[in-house]
């Protein structure tokens, strides 16, 4: 692998917020393994109780552990997002280089479709994919699959004209060297600082999908734990314990922000 | 001329794109669409084998998925979109009854927006590396990552069940408008304000910026004559894209606090399976999105004739 652009040191944002992301992939990795506990276990006797040694974080308004069922659904969306991010980035990337190689009406046709998905709002989408796949996660995943693609797309083809063109292709085709040689060793050099940009941003578009669509409940079902369900499920018992809404609220925050600050600067 | 051609090619995808959607959602939809449709109609109660054979027949729901797919693709391409299957209205009333109160809202919040975002962008941008630059930076990176729905959830809180200043949802009133519009303003103006600090750090950087300081003019003067105007073509670029990221929002946000639009109305039709609906709203959405785009392409040509082929 000759990777000259991966050698730059990283801008101090980028490190906060993989910094931030590892702290949040830790917590919901070994969370089960520091407190043991069940996020659906009820106990209506703890209804939104405090903390305690068995709950770090208090207990809902059903007496389940806030803690692990943050653990949950800090496992969850981020799960569906990046299934969601790698399929989609690898279609956007085979799609985008294949317009850029054959152009014609391969290409045509693929930019038309893209240009058409830009204009419909991505959760729209998503909630017609879900009425029609079986399985929430499954559907989440398609859905966000097919919104989530063109910006890979987008990206992939515009570099790639780029560089398919440039003298330093065309040396390389003239001596002889086949297509997959070219793609690793002058295309993807280029395009793998965009996708990590891309990923991580379409990350954090997936995560505030799946939210969105669980705060106004036509997302993951009831006792799922999931970020916004978590919050749209405390929100009536705010007056009585503030800090029960506040863990999902905060989780959110977190996750985004670390997915914000690591994509680094903004799409130009 | 170009312009046109390429938005219309995408309107007609987008057309077809929704009729494919939607119709893979009629027929998707599990269990009996003839019974469930019924349901929606009459209450889960009331519906027997007669109901359902009732809307069966009315609305051809039976025989081979292709000569109905084309059909459906007839009606979608002469705009019949139809009449919703839990209402029995014709669905271009029940669109044009809530894309009204949708519209307003969106132009309050772009305008908050806009009221609230550039000029502080403008203003880190005319001095780039600044403290102030700084701290704009790390709050709009903050604001960036609160979902829109996240936003609304926080300024119920604080703005109404705290404070009590604002009505936490209702629809009617002028004070109505704040806080749903200022949920979607905030997002939107840490996006701007990043927008515009951009533009205006490369627009200052440029020679002919120097010079109109040079030749005596005041900094007003410079900002006013060669700095908003070049400031304001990617704004509006970026105005067009962030539109869908407003509709979004919309509808998030009308579900959260009760706004009688658009989104409000295209939740309640997925969660019934109002497919007719689903199919009148999400196209009025998307063309809605590119006659904006086109109309931006245009004003941006206006504006900028450099650009324009």
């Amino acid at each position: 692998m000759t990777t000259t652009t991966l050698s730059r040191p990283w801008p101090s944002g980028r490190i906060i917020g993989a910094a931030i992301l590892t702290l949040i992939a830790a917590f919901a990795i070994l969370g089960p393994v520091i407190v043991p506990g069940s996020p659906f276990a009820q106990s209506l006797m703890k209804s939104l109780a405090g903390p305690e040694p068995a709950a770090p974080f208090g207990y809902d308004h059903l007496g389940r552990s806030l803690y692990h069922r943050l653990v949950h659904a800090l496992r969850l969306s981020p799960l569906i997002a990046l299934a969601a991010v790698a399929t989609a980035g690898a279609a956007g990337l085979v799609l985008g280089t294949l317009a850029a190689l054959r152009g014609g009406w391969v290409e045509r046709v693929l930019v038309v479709l893209a240009d058409a998905l830009l204009a419909l709002p991505g959760l729209l989408m998503v909630l017609i994919v879900l009425a029609i796949m079986p399985g929430t996660a499954l559907g989440f995943w398609a859905g966000l699959s097919l919104v989530l693609w063109v910006e890979f797309f987008r990206l992939t083809r515009a570099t790639a004209r780029a560089t398919l063109a440039g003298p330093a292709v065309q040396a390389a085709r003239l001596l002889g060297f086949g297509w997959p040689y070219v793609f690793r060793t002058h295309l993807w050099p280029e395009v793998a600082p965009l996708m990590l940009t891309a990923a991580a941003f379409g990350t954090a578009t997936a995560i505030m999908g799946i939210a969105a669509l669980g705060f106004v409940s036509v997302g993951m079902r009831a006792p799922t734990p999931e970020l916004g369900l978590m919050m749209v499920e405390l929100l009536p018992y705010w007056r009585e314990a503030p800090m029960a809404l506040l863990t999902p609220v905060l989780a959110t925050f977190a996750l985004l922000l670390g997915l914000t600050l690591l994509a680094g600067g903004h799409r130009t | 001329m170009n312009i046109v051609i390429s938005r219309l090619a995408q309107a007609v995808t987008v057309a077809l794109l929704v009729g494919a959607a939607t119709f893979a959602m009629m027929r998707s939809l599990p269990g009996d669409a003839a019974w469930r449709i019924a349901a929606g109609r009459y209450g889960y109660d009331n519906v027997d084998a007669a109901a359902a054979e009732a809307v069966r027949a009315e609305l051809g729901l039976g025989g081979h998925w292709f000569p109905a797919f084309l059909s459906w693709m007839g009606d979608l391409l002469r705009l019949d979109f139809g009449r919703s299957l839990v209402s029995g209205q014709p669905v271009i009333d029940e669109i044009a009854h809530q894309l009204g109160a949708s519209l307003w809202l969106a132009l309050a919040a772009v305008g908050l927006s806009l009221v609230i975002g550039p000029p502080l962008g403008i203003l880190a941008g005319l001095r780039p590396g600044s403290l102030f630059d700084r701290a704009l930076l790390v709050i709009s990176a903050a604001f960036k990552a609160v979902p829109q729905f996240l936003m609304a959830l926080i300024l119920i809180l604080v703005l109404s069940v705290q404070m009590g200043w604002l009505p936490a949802a209702g629809y009617g009133q002028p004070r109505h408008f704040i806080l749903p519009a200022l949920a979607l303003a905030l997002g939107l103006a840490a996006v701007n304000a990043r927008i515009a600090r951009d533009a205006m750090a490369s627009v200052a950087a440029q020679p002919f910026y120097a010079f109109a300081e040079w030749k005596g003019l005041s900094r007003a003067q410079v900002l006013w004559r060669h700095g908003l105007r070049n400031v304001s073509v990617p704004l509006l670029t970026y105005l067009g894209l962030q539109f869908v990221l407003l509709v979004e929002g919309v509808v998030v946000i009308e579900s959260n606090v009760g706004w009688p639009g658009i989104g409000h109305a295209l939740v309640h039709a997925v969660f019934a399976r109002d497919v007719p609906m689903v199919q009148g709203t999400a196209l009025m959405l998307g063309l809605g999105f590119v006659l904006v785009n086109a109309l931006i392409d245009l004003l941006a040509a206006r504006i900028d004739p450099r650009g324009a082929r």
